[in-house]
C-alpha cells in the first residue's frame, strides 16, 4: 500500500548534512569504528551525552538525597511542620494554603508542594521514575520493534501481511489518543495477561503502553532494510550453507538492522520520557502519589498562580534531559547511518 | 482513475474497521475486571453497574458486545454515566474550537518553518543557521502543556497585570459568531504554543531539502541561463523542497486534530473535542474517551485517504503503481 504516510517518511531528508568526515576511504576500518571515529569529533554532543549521564546519576542518588540532606523522603508530607531559615521559624505551608518557596538549604532546597511534601525530593524520585519509563519502554519498543521488522521484512507473504497491518492500524491512532485510551482502561482495570498480573497503580502499565505505541515507528525502517538484505549474497551464501531461518535471521541479519536499532535509541527514550510526562499530566500516566516529573508538572501548573517554582522545575528538569538526549541521538544518528530517517510524534 | 478511489476507499473501511475493533479490545476486553463497573466511573451503585451491563451487552457474547458498542456510538446513544450528557452531542460542541485551533496553528507553523528554513539553508553552518538549529532543537524537547501553561501563566495573567490591559487573555474561547476579534485574540497563545513543536521540526526537514535541492542539475541549469538568485531559490529550489513538507503537514494537521490537541486544548481552557476528553479521566469517565479515541482514529485514517486521492489526481505515477502492486 502506497500512502501518504509512506511517501512522507520516503521523502523525509536527514535533517542536517552530514559532518564533514570524508570516512570510508581509509582502508580496514570498520562501520563501528568509524562511527565512533566520528562521534569522537562531536564534542558538543558528547556533552549533552554527559548531562545526561549525571542526570541519570543524580536521580539514581535520590535516597541518599533524601536521607542525608533533606532529612525527608518522597511521600512524606509537612503540612503542619515548621521549617527554619535564616533562623527564622516559618510554616512549610502557609495558613494561606501556599506552601514556601525555595529556601536554598538542605530542608526544602526547591521549597515544598501544597502537601508540603519537600520538592527537591520529589524531583529526584521523580525523575527515577520519569527516566525509568523512558528506558524501560524505550527498550521494550526496540525489542518488540526488531521482531516485528524481522520477522515480516525476512518471512514476507502473509507473516508480513498480518504485521504490517497490525502496524498500520496502530499508528492511524494519534499517539497521545492510543496512551490516553490505554492508560486510562488499564489504569482502571489492571492488566492480567496469562502468568502477568499487573495492578492499575503500577509503573509498568504506562512503561507498557509507550512500548506498544511506538513499535511501529521502529518495526516499518527495519522492515524496509530487512527487505532488501534478505536478497543479498551473504544471506543467500549462507541459506546455501543449509542455515536455518531462525539463525540466519539472528547471525546474519539482525546484526546488520543493529545500527538503525542505535540510532532510534536516544530518540526513543527522549519522546518516551515526553509522552509519559503528558499522559501523567492528563491523569493516565504514572498515577498519584507516586512522583514523576509529568505528575508533578500537573500538580504544579495547578498552583502556578500561587506557586509557579512547582511547574517550573519540573518542567526544566524535563527540557534538559529531553534536550540532551535529542543533541546526542542526532549526533549519533549523523555518525552511524547519516542517511536514516528518523521521526517519532510524542 | 476511479478504479484507484475504490481500491482506496475499499482499503480505508477494512482500516476503519480493524481501528473500530482495536478500540473496542482496548476498553471492554483488555484491561483487568468487570467492563461494567470500568464504564461506571467512580463509586458505581450495583443497579448502575446493572444497567450498564444491559445497555452495553456485557453479559452477551463478544461480537455481540461489540456491535452493540457501535451501534451506541453511531446512533448517537452513548452517554456518560458520570455527567449523564449525550457523548456524541458533547463531541460536536467541541469539534469548531478543535478546528479553529488546528487551523490556525498549522498555517501559523508552516509560514514561520518555510521563513526559517530558507534563512537556515541560505546561511548554513554560519552563527545563525546554528542558533537556530539550538532553537529548534529546544522547542521540540518542550513539552507543549508545560510552554503552554506558562505562556497562559506569564502572558496571559501576569502580563496582563503589569500592563493593566490584556494584550493575551488569559485562556478562554470566544465564539467566532459572537466577536470575530476575541476569537481571534483568544486563540492567539494558543497558536503560538501549538506551533512551536512543529516550527522546530519543518524549519529543519525543509532546510536539509533545501540544500539538497541546491545540488539539482535543473537549479544549475536555471543558474546558467541567467536566472535571478531570487528566482531560483522561490521557484525552483522552494518549490520543490516544499512538496515533502507539504504531505507530511497535512499528515500532521489531521493528527492535531484527531486528538494531537489534546494538551493545548486543556492549557488554555478552550473546550474542545481533546478537553472533553481529557477531563473525562480525572473523573474515570470511559464513555467519552473511548468516543473521542475512535472519532480521533476515524478521521485520521479518513484524512489520509482523501490526502491520497488528491495525490493521485495529481500525479498520475501514483495512481498506476498502486494499480500494479495491489
Amino acid at each position: 500500500m502506497n500512502t501518504a504516510a509512506d511517501r512522507a517518511e520516503s521523502d523525509l531528508q536527514e535533517f542536517d548534512s552530514p559532518p564533514a568526515v570524508t570516512g570510508g576511504g581509509e582502508a580496514g576500518i570498520g562501520p563501528w569504528r568509524l562511527a565512533a571515529r566520528r562521534m569522537r569529533r562531536r564534542r558538543g554532543a558528547l556533552a549533552f551525552g554527559l548531562i545526561f549521564v549525571v542526570l541519570v546519576a543524580v536521580c539514581l542518588l535520590a535516597p541518599v538525597y533524601a536521607d542525608l540532606v533533606a532529612g525527608s523522603g518522597p511521600y512524606e508530607n509537612h503540612l503542619t511542620d515548621q521549617v527554619t531559615v535564616d533562623g527564622q521559624s516559618v510554616n512549610v505551608v502557609g495558613y494561606d494554603g501556599i506552601p514556601i518557596g525555595p529556601t536554598w538549604q538542605g530542608e526544602f532546597l526547591l521549597g515544598a508542594d501544597g502537601n508540603g511534601r519537600d520538592v527537591a525530593v520529589r524531583l529526584l524520585y521523580g525523575g527515577r521514575n520519569s527516566l525509568l519509563i523512558g528506558i524501560a519502554s524505550a527498550i521494550i519498543t526496540t525489542i518488540l520493534g526488531l521482531i516485528v521488522g524481522l520477522l515480516a521484512g525476512y518471512f514476507r507473504g502473509w507473516t508480513d501481511s498480518v504485521l504490517s497491518r497490525l502496524m498500520d492500524i496502530l499508528w492511524a491512532f494519534p499517539v497521545i489518543l492510543l496512551g490516553i485510551a490505554l492508560g486510562t482502561s488499564l489504569a482502571l482495570g489492571g492488566l492480567a495477561l496469562g502468568p502477568i498480573d499487573i495492578s492499575g497503580g503500577s509503573l509498568a502499565i504506562p512503561i507498557f503502553v509507550i512500548a506498544i505505541i511506538y513499535v511501529p515507528y521502529l518495526a516499518r525502517p527495519i522492515r524496509g532494510e530487512v527487505l532488501s538484505l534478505r536478497e543479498k549474497e551473504f544471506v543467500e551464501a549462507a541459506r546455501a550453507q543449509g542455515m536455518g531461518s531462525l539463525r540466519l535471521i539472528a547471525s546474519e541479519i539482525l546484526p546488520n538492522v543493529l545500527s538503525t536499532a542505535l540510532v532510534f535509541f536516544p530518540l526513543l527514550v527522549a519522546n518516551a520520557i515526553l509522552l509519559e510526562a503528558a499522559l501523567s499530566f492528563l491523569g493516565a500516566g504514572v498515577q498519584p502519589p507516586e512522583p514523576s516529573w509529568g505528575t508533578m508538572i500537573d500538580e504544579g501548573v495547578q498552583r502556578i498562580i500561587t506557586a509557579p517554582a512547582l511547574a517550573i522545575v519540573p518542567g526544566v528538569m524535563l527540557v534538559l534531559t529531553v534536550l540532551a538526549l535529542n543533541v546526542f541521538g542526532e549526533a549519533v544518528r549523523e555518525s552511524l547511518d547519516p542517511k536514516a530517517k528518523v521521526r517519532i510524534e510524542h | 482513475m476511479t478504479r484507484f478511489i475504490i481500491k482506496r476507499l475499499a482499503s480505508m473501511v477494512l482500516v476503519l474497521f480493524a481501528v473500530s475493533v482495536i478500540t473496542f479490545l482496548i476498553f471492554n476486553v483488555i484491561p483487568n475486571g468487570d467492563p461494567a463497573v470500568r464504564m461506571a466511573g467512580k463509586q458505581p451503585t450495583e443497579t448502575q453497574v446493572q444497567a450498564i451491563r444491559e445497555e452495553w451487552g456485557f453479559d452477551k457474547p463478544i461480537y455481540v458486545q461489540y456491535a452493540t458498542t457501535m451501534k451506541l456510538l453511531f446512533t448517537g446513544q452513548m452517554v456518560s454515566y458520570f455527567s449523564q450528557l449525550n457523548v456524541v452531542e458533547e463531541i460536536w460542541k467541541g469539534v469548531p474550537r478543535t478546528f479553529a485551533l488546528a487551523i490556525g496553528a498549522a498555517i501559523l507553523w508552516m509560514i514561520f518553518a518555510i521563513a526559517l528554513g530558507l534563512w537556515s539553508a541560505m546561511r548554513a553552518g554560519g552563527i545563525s543557521d546554528n542558533l537556530l538549529n539550538v532553537f529548534a532543537l529546544i522547542g521540540i524537547s518542550m513539552p507543549v502543556f508545560w510552554l503552554g501553561a506558562l505562556m497562559n501563566q506569564y502572558l496571559g495573567f501576569e502580563l496582563s497585570n503589569v500592563l493593566g490591559f490584556e494584550l493575551f487573555p488569559n485562556g478562554g474561547y470566544v465564539e467566532f459568531s459572537e466577536s470575530p476579534w476575541q476569537w481571534f485574540h483568544h486563540l492567539i497563545l494558543p497558536w503560538i504554543a501549538l506551533s512551536v513543536l512543529f516550527i522546530g521540526f519543518y524549519s529543519r526537514v525543509l532546510r536539509a531539502n533545501i540544500i539538497e535541492t541546491m545540488d539539482e542539475d535543473y537549479v544549475r541549469t536555471a543558474r546558467a541561463k541567467g536566472l535571478s538568485d531570487r528566482r531560483v531559490l522561490l521557484h525552483h529550489v522552494l518549490r520543490n523542497s516544499l512538496i515533502p513538507v507539504v504531505t507530511l503537514w497535512g499528515l500532521d494537521f489531521a493528527v492535531v486534530i484527531g486528538g494531537g490537541a489534546i494538551l493545548t486544548e486543556t492549557v488554555f481552557n478552550l473546550q474542545g473535542v481533546g478537553q472533553y476528553a481529557a477531563d473525562a479521566i480525572g473523573q474515570l469517565d470511559q464513555p467519552p474517551i473511548l468516543a473521542v479515541t475512535m472519532f480521533g482514529a476515524f478521521f485520521v485514517v479518513f484524512f489520509n485517504t482523501v490526502i491520497d486521492i488528491v495525490y493521485a489526481a495529481l500525479d498520475p505515477r501514483i495512481r498506476l503503481e498502486a494499480g500494479d502492486s495491489a
